[in-house]
């Protein structure tokens, strides 16, 4: 059975035998994360552009981007702010949109094992939707260093901040949404990531359920519970199925 | 400071604690079950999924198209290529559709 740690080792013999300077997996990070800051400073620039309509400051907006950064959740948050309703609710709120980062850092855990305790504590305070998913994908193919991870997330969260405090202080510079396409961006980005994971075990029968969980949960229940609902139907079904299908424990079984 | 100031470190403090949750349950084990690795190994696509069809399901013609072809591009090229032809798609349908 595999132990919790287990990529430790892996690590090690990784680093000895390519010895990969720090600063070139810092840029590779850096690289991998120039379409995600495309892709989300527009909603950075319209989460502070609504913050501000809704009664922030462009200080109180900025700060909830440097100390949350969590995009749907912030949006969620000001619109319930807009709303006045009460503060235990908003913050109820942002804990269920952000649910989901729960099933995250149970994952990546994995990778991140081998690196010092602070090192561990910054690396999930930045553990979004993206971070986490082109951190499985870098996994496929070598254990992620913190350099690689710094150089993904710093660029992201620097912009995501900057461009928060650019959409607040022009308040609604961005003109029309709809017609630029700006909308539907990132549900065209996350289709990437979903299939970057093409070739894991099980993956159409765990998209297939995830996919029709979440539409029937976004129409019942409301969002933004269908995230959760429809991501534990595709984990329970990975669970559920005899594990020769889902290609772990192989090894174990054999010998 | 203002109340506003205390809802967003409540939420911030919130937020963190979903981002460490996962990984501070599971590291009180030594060893994970073959089924729960299984189920960890699906996070990706079952989570990465929900955010993806309710949106293509509210959308038209022009959100379809865009996502037809982004998938297409996305099973030959990289995700950038898949992302910028799929943005392509989406501001051209738009154009034409509305």
């Amino acid at each position: 059975m595999p132990t919790y740690g287990r990529l430790k080792g892996i690590s090690v013999s990784a680093q000895a035998i390519t010895a990969s300077p720090t600063r070139s997996e810092f840029l590779d990070g850096v690289r991998v994360s120039v379409p995600v800051f495309v892709a989300s400073a527009p909603f950075a620039m319209l989460f502070g552009a609504l913050a501000v309509d809704n009664g922030f400051s462009v200080f109180e907006a900025v700060l909830m981007s440097a100390m949350v950064f969590g995009g749907a959740s912030q949006l969620v948050g000001i619109e319930l702010f807009g709303h006045h309703a009460a503060g235990w609710l908003i913050v109820l709120s942002i804990f269920a949109v952000n649910f989901r980062h729960v099933l995250y850092s149970a994952a990546v855990g994995r990778y991140l094992a081998p690196w010092t305790k602070p090192q561990q504590g910054v690396a999930y305070f930045l553990l979004t939707d993206p971070q986490y998913a082109l951190t499985e994908t870098r996994a496929l193919r070598h254990q992620p260093s913190f350099a690689w991870y710094m150089g993904l997330a710093l660029p992201m969260y620097a912009l995501w901040v900057v461009n928060t405090g650019i959409g607040a202080w022009f308040g609604t510079l961005i003109p029309d949404m709809t017609a630029l396409g700006i909308d539907f961006l990132l549900p065209i980005y996350f289709l990437g990531l979903v299939m970057d994971f093409r070739q894991r075990p099980l993956w159409l029968p765990i998209v297939a359920i995830s996919a029709v969980a979440s539409v029937v949960a976004y129409r019942t229940v409301g969002s933004p519970w269908h995230v959760t609902i429809g991501g534990l139907a595709g984990v329970a079904l990975a669970v559920i199925m005899p594990p020769r299908f889902s290609g772990v424990g192989v090894a174990e079984a054999k010998a | 400071m203002s109340s506003t100031v205390w809802i967003i470190i409540a939420a911030a403090v919130a937020t963190y604690f979903t981002r460490i949750g996962g990984y501070l349950v599971l590291s009180r084990f030594d060893r994970i079950h073959p089924r729960v690795e299984a189920g960890l190994n699906a996070v990706p696509a079952a989570v990465l999924t929900t955010l993806v069809a309710p949106a293509v399901m509210q959308g038209g013609p022009a959100e379809w198209a865009a996502i037809i072809v982004a998938g297409v591009v996305a099973l030959r090229g990289g995700l950038m290529s898949m992302f910028l032809a799929g943005a392509a798609v989406l501001v051209i349908a738009r154009h034409f559709m509305t």
